[in-house]
């Protein structure tokens, strides 16, 4: 008989659905951002490889750790006359 | 060189006959890799392309492995995809061809058989396709221009079907029948256009408004259940092939089966053997038939899914078999289609004396005298009652 539930092929039949799986738990080191040296250029945003900078009416508002892999990049990326992401030791 | 000829009679090598059954089809894509002895395949076809003949995009990739790649990501966007290679090329797609059958993308290959190296060699024997032989394709072999021409077609419908949508590999022989000139009857574009009708894919990733992923990971919760959805498609893969050849026979008067028999039906002996050596066989078949001598042959056509229990039944009155392998399993215990028909006569209460041989490897002649040579140990098997040599090479 066949399972009915099983789409075939393996075929993940609705979009989105990396949202529901957390990759946070990957993280070794977590960026923190300091608001108050944040110009909002939102490079940052543009540059997150998973969507993980959360941006509100053209404001950096701070990181989705659920999906945030501790890439680092956000920190590289942020300008060098700003530098206000700072990647801290999950550890610590 | 471009054939201009719509209908009936031509002389046409295999890769040429097949190559225009790839241009009547009409396929949205082709990806494709030139290798010895399919290039004329993807040489034709490419003609087709720059001549404006099909609406097919060609893609010139850089491997094997990138030719059945761009076959995957075309067929999942939504496209109809066909490709060909040979020996090496289909070794090099070894990797994707599993992911082909997996994602259940109905692509068609032309496998034209070549040796697999080493020691290197272009010509004939089944060690590629016969090592693809657990890749979860379809397998279609066939002994002649016309029959790789058809097969091509029917191909198309099984692989599409329904109840399949499995990738499916039309097998024929390098050199001996792809670069021979057969004289063969061709049907019309639209003829082969209502039979294959229009290509419906199902998930589409080109339909944005549904979107999908393709190729997600699957963990010991699923994956055994996708893998037997897979098992049961090739399982209905066998009817759906029945369907399909009836169809064929009915539109177009060219009958065929689950496998090919010869003066098997009265036949104290036969031998089993694929594609073009069948012809030979057949030949050696009537000599000794002359002679009152109660010989046949059976050559299958479908070999993924294996008709098992209808091969069964054309043997069961057979008092000893012979079955001739153009590939070694390197396993020491004889080749794929000894090794599968034996397994199939097992449960039969009277079972036929069987052995194995393996022949013409890397484009060795098989003659008349070798076929003869093979009816002539089987009937020593049927008057001793005993089969000495299970297994071993002819035609070194």
């Amino acid at each position: 008989m066949e399972k009915k539930e099983f789409p075939v092929g393996g075929v993940i039949p609705k979009g989105g659905t990396a949202h529901e799986y957390s990759t946070g738990g990957w993280r070794k080191l977590r960026p923190v951002v300091n608001k108050d040296k944040c110009t909002n250029c939102l490079i940052c945003w543009v540059m997150c490889p998973d969507s993980a900078v959360i941006a509100e009416d053209g404001k950096m508002m701070g990181f989705d750790l659920d999906h945030c892999k501790g890439c680092g990049i956000c920190a590289v990326e942020c300008p060098d006359k700003v530098k206000a992401i700072k990647m801290v030791e999950e550890a610590e | 060189m471009a054939i201009t000829a719509t209908k009936g009679q031509v002389g046409l090598t295999g890769n040429a006959a097949v190559a225009y059954a790839m241009k009547q089809v009409n396929p949205d894509v082709f990806p494709a890799y030139p290798i010895t002895p399919s290039t004329a395949i993807v040489e034709d076809f490419s003609s087709y392309v720059a001549d404006g003949e099909v609406t097919t995009e060609l893609i010139t990739v850089e491997s094997e492995h990138s030719a059945m790649s761009a076959c995957i990501g075309a067929s999942a966007a939504g496209a109809r995809v066909m490709t060909a290679t040979s020996s090496q090329g289909l070794a090099l797609m070894w990797e994707m061809l599993y992911i082909a059958s997996g994602m259940r993308l109905p692509i068609v290959l032309a496998d034209v058989n070549r040796a697999l190296s080493a020691p290197i060699n272009i010509h004939c024997d089944h060690s590629d396709s016969m090592g693809a032989r657990d890749s979860g394709w379809i397998q279609l072999y066939a002994e002649t221009v016309q029959e790789a021409y058809d097969n091509t077609f029917m191909a198309v419908r099984i692989a599409e079907h329904a109840k399949v949508r499995l990738p499916a590999m039309v097998c024929f022989d390098g050199f001996i029948t792809s670069h021979a000139i057969e004289n063969i009857s061709l049907l019309e574009d639209q003829e082969i256009q209502d039979f294959v009708g229009a290509y419906k894919a199902e998930n589409p990733m080109l339909d944005t408004d549904n979107p999908v992923t393709y190729g997600a990971m699957t963990l010991p919760d699923a994956y055994i259940d996708f893998k037997y959805q897979q098992s049961q498609a090739m399982m209905r893969a066998k009817d759906a092939a029945v369907e399909v050849m009836k169809d064929f026979g009915k539109r177009f008067g060219r009958e065929y089966g689950l496998f090919d028999t010869y003066r098997l039906e009265d036949a104290d002996t036969a031998i089993v053997i694929l594609n073009s050596a069948a012809g030979t066989t057949k030949v050696a078949i009537d000599e000794l038939r002359k002679q009152g001598k109660k010989v046949g042959l059976l050559r299958p056509r479908l070999f993924r899914p294996f008709p098992w229990q209808e091969m069964v039944e054309a043997l069961k009155n057979v008092k000893a078999v012979a079955v001739l392998d153009r590939a070694d399993s390197m396993n020491a215990f004889g080749g794929p289609l000894f090794n599968e028909v034996r397994s199939a006569l097992y449960d039969l209460d009277q079972r036929p004396k069987i052995f194995g041989r393996t022949y013409g490897l890397g484009g060795r002649d098989y003659k008349v005298k070798d076929a003869v040579a093979v009816f002539e140990e089987l009937s020593r098997v049927v008057e001793t009652g005993k089969v000495e040599t299970l297994l071993k090479y002819i035609t070194l």
